[in-house]
This record gives C-alpha cells, sequence and structure tokens, in this order.
C-alpha cells in the first residue's frame, strides 16, 4: 500500500485490448501496474533493474522491460502482456513447442522468453541458433539450462514457416 | 527495491523541455530509454527531485542524412539505430557496435543521448563517436551548442554537458567508400558491458593508410583517440605484422587503466592488446557472412 500523500497520476491506455483507466503512482513500475493494479501476474518481477527478463511487456509492438518503465509512461499506449487472448501466432506456436519440448520447469522466465522470442520471429522467419541465443541473451532462466528452449524457439520457427508455405 | 519520490513531468515540444530543464536543473533527471536511470532508481543511487521524460518530443528520434552529414537524434532507440539502412551505409562503425549494446528489450528502449550523456567507461557509443570524430549538438534555453566528440568525454560518467541542456543529436561525417571500419569487444556474457572492446576507422589511399582514428571502451575512464598507435598504421597497407606488434606496443605504453574494480588493470590491457590485433587483422582480410558462435 502506498501512502495517502503520495503523488499520483490519472493514465489511460489499452491493456491486452481492453481500455483501462487508472490512478497510478508516479513511481510506479509497469510491471507493479499489471500485477498489482490490473491483476495480471503473467509478468514476473525478478531483479528490479533490468538484468533479469522475467517483467516482460510488449508496449506500441515492442518488448519492453517492465521494470524499468513507469506506469505514466503508458499513457495513452497499448500494453500486451502474456494473458492477451489474442495472441500471435508466433505466440501460440511458441506456447505449444515450450509446452512440448519442456522448455521450462518453474515457469518465472517462461513469459519473457516468449515475449522476446515471438519478436525475434515476427522480424525473421529462419532464426539460426545463434541469432536465438542473441535474442534471448537477456532473459535469464535459472532451471532449464536453455538448451530446451533454444530448441523450441527453433521448432516452432519451422512449424510458422511450413505454414505460411501450405 | 522501489524508487524514492520524484515528480514527473512529459514536455510536448523540444521548447518546453529546455525550459523544464532550465527551471530544475541540477534537481531534475531526463528520463530517455530509462535503462540506466530507472535501475539507479531502483537501487536509489539516484534521487532527482523531478523527472522530465523526453520520450513525447517530437522529432528527437529522427535519424537523417544530408549530404556528407549523418544526423541522429538523442532520442533514438538503440535498435532503431542499429537496423537503419542509412546508418549502416554511413556509419556503419555504428552498426557493428550496437550489436554488442545490451540485449533486445533493452535496446528497444535504451537511447543514443542517453548513453553518450551517462559516460559508461565500458559503453559502446561514447568510443564509436570518438573513433567516427562526431560533433555532439546539445539544446538549451540559450540554443543550441556544439561539442566534438573528442572534448565531450571528461572522466567516469562525466561529460561537458550542463545541467540545463539536453544532448539533442549528434551529428556524424558520413564514411566515403575510401573508409573502412573494425569494432569487437570482450565481456563476460552476451549483451554485458565489456571488459575491453576497440573502435578502428581507417581511409586508405593507393592500399596505404593515409588517415586512422582507435579508440578504445572499458579499459580507461573515458574514451580518447590513441594517437600514439594510430601513427604505427599510417602510410602502409593495413595490417602488416610489424605495425601491427608496433601498434600493440604503443598502445601498452599509452594506456591508463581503470583501477580498483574487479577486472585487474593488467588485464583490461592484456585483452585491449589481443583485441587490437584481431580487429586490424580482421579489417586487413574481412571474411563475409554471419556470426557463427
Ligand atoms: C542489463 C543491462 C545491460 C546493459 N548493457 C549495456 C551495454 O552492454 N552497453 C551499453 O552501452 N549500455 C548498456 N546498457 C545501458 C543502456 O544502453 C542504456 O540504454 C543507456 O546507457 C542509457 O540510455 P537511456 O536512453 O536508457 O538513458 P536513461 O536511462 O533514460 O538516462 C541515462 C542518463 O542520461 C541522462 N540523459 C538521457 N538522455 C539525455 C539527453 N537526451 N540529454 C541529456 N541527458 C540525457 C539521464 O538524465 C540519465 O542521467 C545496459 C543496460 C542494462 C539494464
Ligand atoms: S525484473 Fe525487470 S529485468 Fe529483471
Ligand atoms: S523455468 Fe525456472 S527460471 Fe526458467
Amino acid at each position: 500500500m502506498m501512502a495517502s500523500d503520495e503523488p499520483m497520476a490519472e493514465i489511460s491506455c489499452t491493456v491486452n485490448g481492453q481500455p483501462v483507466r487508472a490512478h497510478v503512482p508516479l513511481r510506479q513500475s509497469l510491471v507493479d501496474f499489471v500485477r498489482h493494479g490490473l491483476g495480471l501476474t503473467g509478468s514476473h518481477v525478478g531483479c528490479e533493474h533490468g538484468v533479469c527478463g522475467a517483467c516482460h511487456a510488449v508496449v506500441d509492438g515492442r518488448v519492453v522491460r517492465g521494470c524499468l518503465m513507469l506506469a505514466v509512461q503508458v499513457d495513452g499506449r497499448t500494453v500486451t502482456t502474456i494473458e492477451t487472448d489474442q495472441p500471435t501466432a508466433q505466440m501460440r506456436a511458441l506456447q505449444d513447442t515450450f509446452f512440448e519440448r519442456a522448455a521450462l520447469q518453474c515457469g518465472f522466465c517462461t513469459p519473457g522468453m516468449i515475449l522476446q522470442a515471438s519478436e525475434l520471429l515476427t522480424r525473421t522467419a529462419a532464426p539460426t541458433r545463434a541469432e536465438i541465443r542473441d535474442a534471448l541473451s537477456g532473459n535469464y532462466c535459472r532451471c532449464t539450462g536453455y538448451h530446451a528452449i533454444v530448441d523450441a524457439v527453433e521448432t516452432a520457427a519451422a512449424r510458422l514457416r511450413d505454414k505460411a508455405a501450405a | 527495491m522501489k524508487p524514492p519520490r520524484f515528480d514527473y513531468l512529459r514536455p510536448q515540444t523540444l521548447a518546453e523541455a529546455v525550459e523544464l530543464l532550465d527551471r530544475h536543473g541540477g534537481d531534475a533527471a531526463i528520463l530517455a530509454g530509462g535503462q540506466s536511470l530507472m535501475p539507479m532508481l531502483n537501487l536509489r543511487v539516484a534521487q532527482p527531485a523531478v523527472l522530465i521524460d523526453i520520450n513525447a518530443v517530437p522529432e528527437l528520434d529522427r535519424i537523417g542524412r544530408s549530404g556528407d552529414r549523418l544526423s541522429i537524434g538523442g532520442r533514438a532507440r538503440h535498435n532503431d539505430v542499429f537496423r537503419s539502412a542509412e546508418v549502416a551505409q554511413a556509419a556503419p562503425l555504428l552498426t557493428v557496435a550496437l550489436e554488442h549494446v545490451a540485449h533486445e528489450a533493452i535496446r528497444n528502449r535504451g537511447t543514443l543521448g542517453g548513453s553518450l550523456a551517462l559516460a559508461d567507461p565500458a559503453a559502446e557509443l561514447p568510443a564509436c563517436m570518438v573513433c567516427l570524430d562526431a560533433e555532439i549538438v546539445t539544446a538549451s534555453v540559450k540554443g543550441e551548442r556544439r561539442i566534438p566528440a573528442g572534448a565531450f568525454f571528461q572522466g567516469l560518467y562525466t561529460t561537458t554537458l550542463e545541467p540545463n541542456e539536453i544532448l539533442a543529436r549528434v551529428d556524424v561525417p558520413a564514411a566515403g567508400t575510401d573508409w573502412r571500419f573494425g569494432f569487437d569487444e570482450v565481456a563476460r556474457r552476451r549483451g554485458d558491458f565489456a571488459m575491453a572492446g576497440v573502435a578502428v576507422a581507417v581511409r586508405e589511399e593507393s592500399k596505404a593508410v593515409a588517415e586512422c582514428r582507435i579508440s578504445l571502451l572499458g579499459v580507461e575512464m573515458s574514451p580518447r583517440r590513441m594517437e600514439a598507435v594510430e601513427m604505427c598504421l599510417l602510410d602502409a597497407p593495413l595490417g602488416t605484422a610489424a605495425n601491427i606488434v608496433a601498434a600493440q606496443s604503443a598502445l601498452r605504453d599509452t594506456l591508463e587503466p581503470i583501477e580498483g574494480s574487479e577486472i585487474p588493470p593488467e588485464y583490461r590491457i592484456q585483452i585491449a592488446h589481443e583485441l587490437l590485433a584481431r580487429v586490424i587483422r580482421a579489417m586487413a582480410a574481412p571474411v563475409s557472412g554471419k556470426r557463427t558462435h
């Protein structure tokens, strides 16, 4: 809870397709806003200084660190989180392959991984394993050892290419 | 780990931004990408009373070329500079170096102006701007000021930027086809700040080096031209074994490495020494193709 004299601001934005108006503390991060303000707990709070990638959200089509952006900064913008009911084809394919390949154990890193990998696959249809590792270099996983994650992204890319060719 | 309280202002024009900055000066911090400032706030190593968010100011992110000058706006995001065809053509050193800057999500927000204003000794872009002989253009209520990159960086996290100035854009001389660039660095993990890195620019005339500019990152407190090293490469074809050895030896004599960090100064020098040769050899015998590791 914030003290009653906490400086606040009024914001309006679109979150996962829904219009949202909210009263937010000026110093609240985007990830704290979606978690505590909106109950969207898929974006996780890890390090709170930009190194782990657990807090990812998509703002105006770009993946951002939710811990390094303020809630007031999404005023007038479009935010997408892992909870969206309109996931992109990339997100859907990745969710399938992460599950099949067991590319998660505790799942703490997974939403951030999926959003970042989805951005990669939107830009690059056939990434090399090196490119996949590069794109995910800012997403820490403390469980899997990354191999299965790279496999899952590779497989998702291949499936999306097959679908596009069909 | 939450930031301390601050007031938050979001100017809609550059005029309004410099006006606010002039009023709040030392109590204010400009919020650009927030990829360094927000961690500093969360860790409470910075406690500005006011944040002036420049993300709504139009035009500040423009990238454009006019004649032999490439201008990059202070709020141009790392990834926009990285993926700009104009930058790749006129200042390919930046394209190569930006691949080493942080990670995708951080490059989606982090800005050129933020990186230069912060002046982290291990950051890629300050060293590149020195190597490119770029000019930093600031804006304040008094108007514009132009500062050569070589005079902008003053030491650890220190620049000649005044508290009432915004870094508005950077003017980079567009490279002709007679220029070649090289860049490499060693970091502990992909996207980490470098332990040492080297940026090299050479212009050749009749197969000999006619002009040369070299700067380092991660080794000294701030980037500067390595003139003694540059001299060793002049008036000969690039990459002769003798010149590389001479340049490496001049580098050792010139460097004043950062002391007292967890990375021993001698280790930074050793990496720089090796990277210098690697970069020059790669420039002399370029191999095309994607990175494979
Ligand atoms: C995990 C992680 C890894 C990183 N790795 C690297 C790396 O390998 N290499 C690297 O170079 N950087 C790295 N960074 C830093 C990143 O590049 C930052 O984006 C950059 O240093 C600062 O840019 P910014 O736009 O985010 O600035 P901000 O964080 O918004 O601001 C930084 C400072 O500059 C001032 N400032 C910002 N813009 C202006 C302006 N236009 N005029 C005047 N003052 C201004 C601010 O007031 C503040 O003091 C990393 C960051 C993180 C979190
Ligand atoms: S919580 Fe944002 S990067 Fe770790
Ligand atoms: S699955 Fe546990 S952190 Fe990645």
